[in-house]
């Protein structure tokens, strides 16, 4: 494994978990959690877990950022903290 | 202080599962809004699967998918080594979560539309207030 | 409560990292994970299931009892969505909407019109009306290959990464798709309620299906080796059988359930309007 991709995508995983949960638009947050998850799903396929990378990459960059922009529709954009 | 560095460095990975555990636990227990909760949720599943993976990695091993399996000169199975490929038992339980981890936020997502509808509002300190304006 | 918040975070952080000194070096094939049945699974894996991906092996054939209830799992959660938030009263509107296709004229209409099935006049939504001709096109091709190739992960799991719950996904990401470009209106028209409702319990239905048809043929349950009595090949190819068998039922299942998933919670239970 080259550690110097490793350590950038775990850099910028980490980086997108706090944008993720600290941004104030609910939107922002969903598109922010869609990158997150596909980060994770590259790092699983640096350590060499191609199906959960592919699951990874359907269900959570895919599926559920769909889910989570849908119930942003129905509910609200905006967020207090 | 050398020996402590030269353990971050050997196992880097490890701590950095638990940095994105922390994150999800701090977004769970002090986040207003019922969403950015759920977020924090799914950030703690994703950091326990990426500490499953973790310790399935084998140095000097590929990925769990046997080569050369079928064919002609295929491998015979007494050539196939334990240490040639990954451990395929944490990829199994994962990516079975990873998918039950879509249910649950769906479900999640489902309850947190109902309580927009029953409130109009996500934020927990209101929905609070107004609980208590209904009693009352 | 934020600082309270940070204090508990921060110490079992702490204690999780005083126990990460424990832990087998990183890459060690000899750590606890890798020594007691993984070893098995990689070197018999082959020899007595004919299938290369060993993680579909394990996942459909040595712990396919714990796959079943994954997908009991996913199925409950199908459930729960749709009687958490399934409303079939009319929902208080301000009017209806119905566009006049050749002329592109919007009519606002302030009770229920009666829109006669012609080609000319269709219902847009009242709060998201879109109607893109590049989008809906384009989806328009695209959807038949994402379907396919939903289709060729489910059934090509056994030799390549993939299997029932990445292509069930997929598929249900191609109902999902359907319903953004065109409208759910449209989507639902093509595979409704009772269908999916009907799909879902079909794909856990077959998985248990197969397990009982094992016991009935003698063996334990989803013990696929006892299906090489009713099909053409030695046992080792029934159990690669056996495998696409449940994978094809989990695909159904896991399909049906992202559609429910998504359809519910668009329209907030209303199934009428929605992203």
């Amino acid at each position: 494994m080259h550690w110097q991709i490793d350590l950038f995508i775990l850099t910028l995983v980490i980086v997108c978990a706090l944008a993720a949960i600290n941004v104030r638009d609910l939107l922002g947050a969903a598109v922010l959690f869609g990158a997150y998850s596909f980060l994770m799903c590259l790092l699983w396929a640096i350590m060499g877990a191609v199906d959960v990378a592919f699951t990874e990459a359907s269900v959570g960059a895919g599926v559920s950022t769909v889910f989570f922009v849908a119930a942003v529709f129905q509910t609200t954009r905006r967020s207090k903290d | 202080m050398e020996q402590l560095l030269q353990e971050i460095v050997a196992k880097y990975n490890y701590w950095l599962y638990i940095i994105l555990m922390m994150i999800g636990l701090y977004a769970i227990i002090s986040k207003n809004n019922l969403i950015k909760k759920l977020v924090g949720m799914n950030i703690f599943q994703t950091a326990i699967i990426l500490f499953f993976i973790s310790i399935s990695y084998k140095e000097q091993a590929t990925i769990p998918i046997i080569r050369n399996a079928h064919g002609p000169g295929h491998v015979s199975p007494e050539a196939i080594q334990a240490t040639a490929y990954m451990n395929p038992l944490p990829h199994v339980l994962m990516l079975t979560a990873i998918v039950v981890s879509v249910a649950t936020f769906g479900v999640a997502l489902a309850i947190a539309v109902k309580v927009y509808g029953e409130y109009e509002t996500l934020e927990e300190d209101e929905i609070r207030t107004r609980i208590r304006e209904k009693i009352k | 409560m934020k600082r309270i918040g940070l204090i508990v975070v921060i110490l079992c952080g702490a204690v999780l990292l005083y126990a990460t000194r424990d832990f087998p070096a990183w890459g060690d094939p000899a750590s606890p994970a890798s020594t007691h049945v993984s070893p098995h699974y990689i070197e018999h894996a082959l020899q007595e299931t004919e299938v290369p991906n060993l993680v579909t092996a394990v996942l459909a054939d040595y712990r396919s009892y714990d796959t079943m209830f994954e997908t009991l799992v996913i199925f409950g959660a199908g459930v729960a969505c749709f009687l958490l938030l399934r409303s079939f009263g009319a929902r208080r509107r301000e009017g209806w909407y119905v566009r006049h296709i050749p002329t592109g004229v919007v009519i606002h209409f302030r009770k229920r019109p009666r829109i006669p099935h012609s080609r000319f006049f269709e219902r847009l939504d009242t709060e998201w009306v879109p109607h893109d001709l590049i989008i809906m096109t384009i989806c328009r091709i695209l959807l038949p290959f994402i379907q396919l190739f939903s289709l060729y992960v489910v059934a090509h799991g056994d030799f390549s990464p993939g299997g029932g719950f990445q292509g069930g996904v997929m598929f249900g990401a191609s109902l999902v798709l359907m319903a953004i470009s065109f409208d759910l209106r449209t989507a639902l028209s093509r595979v409704g309620e009772r269908i999916l409702a009907l799909l879902a319990f079909l794909g856990v239905v077959l998985y248990g299906g197969i397990g009982v048809l094992c016991m009935l043929l003698g063996g334990e349950f989803l013990d696929y080796s006892e299906l090489a009595k009713i099909l053409p090949v030695h046992a080792e190819e029934a159990r690669a059988l056996g495998m696409i068998g449940v994978e094809v039922g989990v695909g159904i299942a896991v399909t049906a359930v992202m559609a429910v998933i998504y359809v519910n919670i668009a329209s907030a239970g209303r199934h009428d309007e929605g992203l």
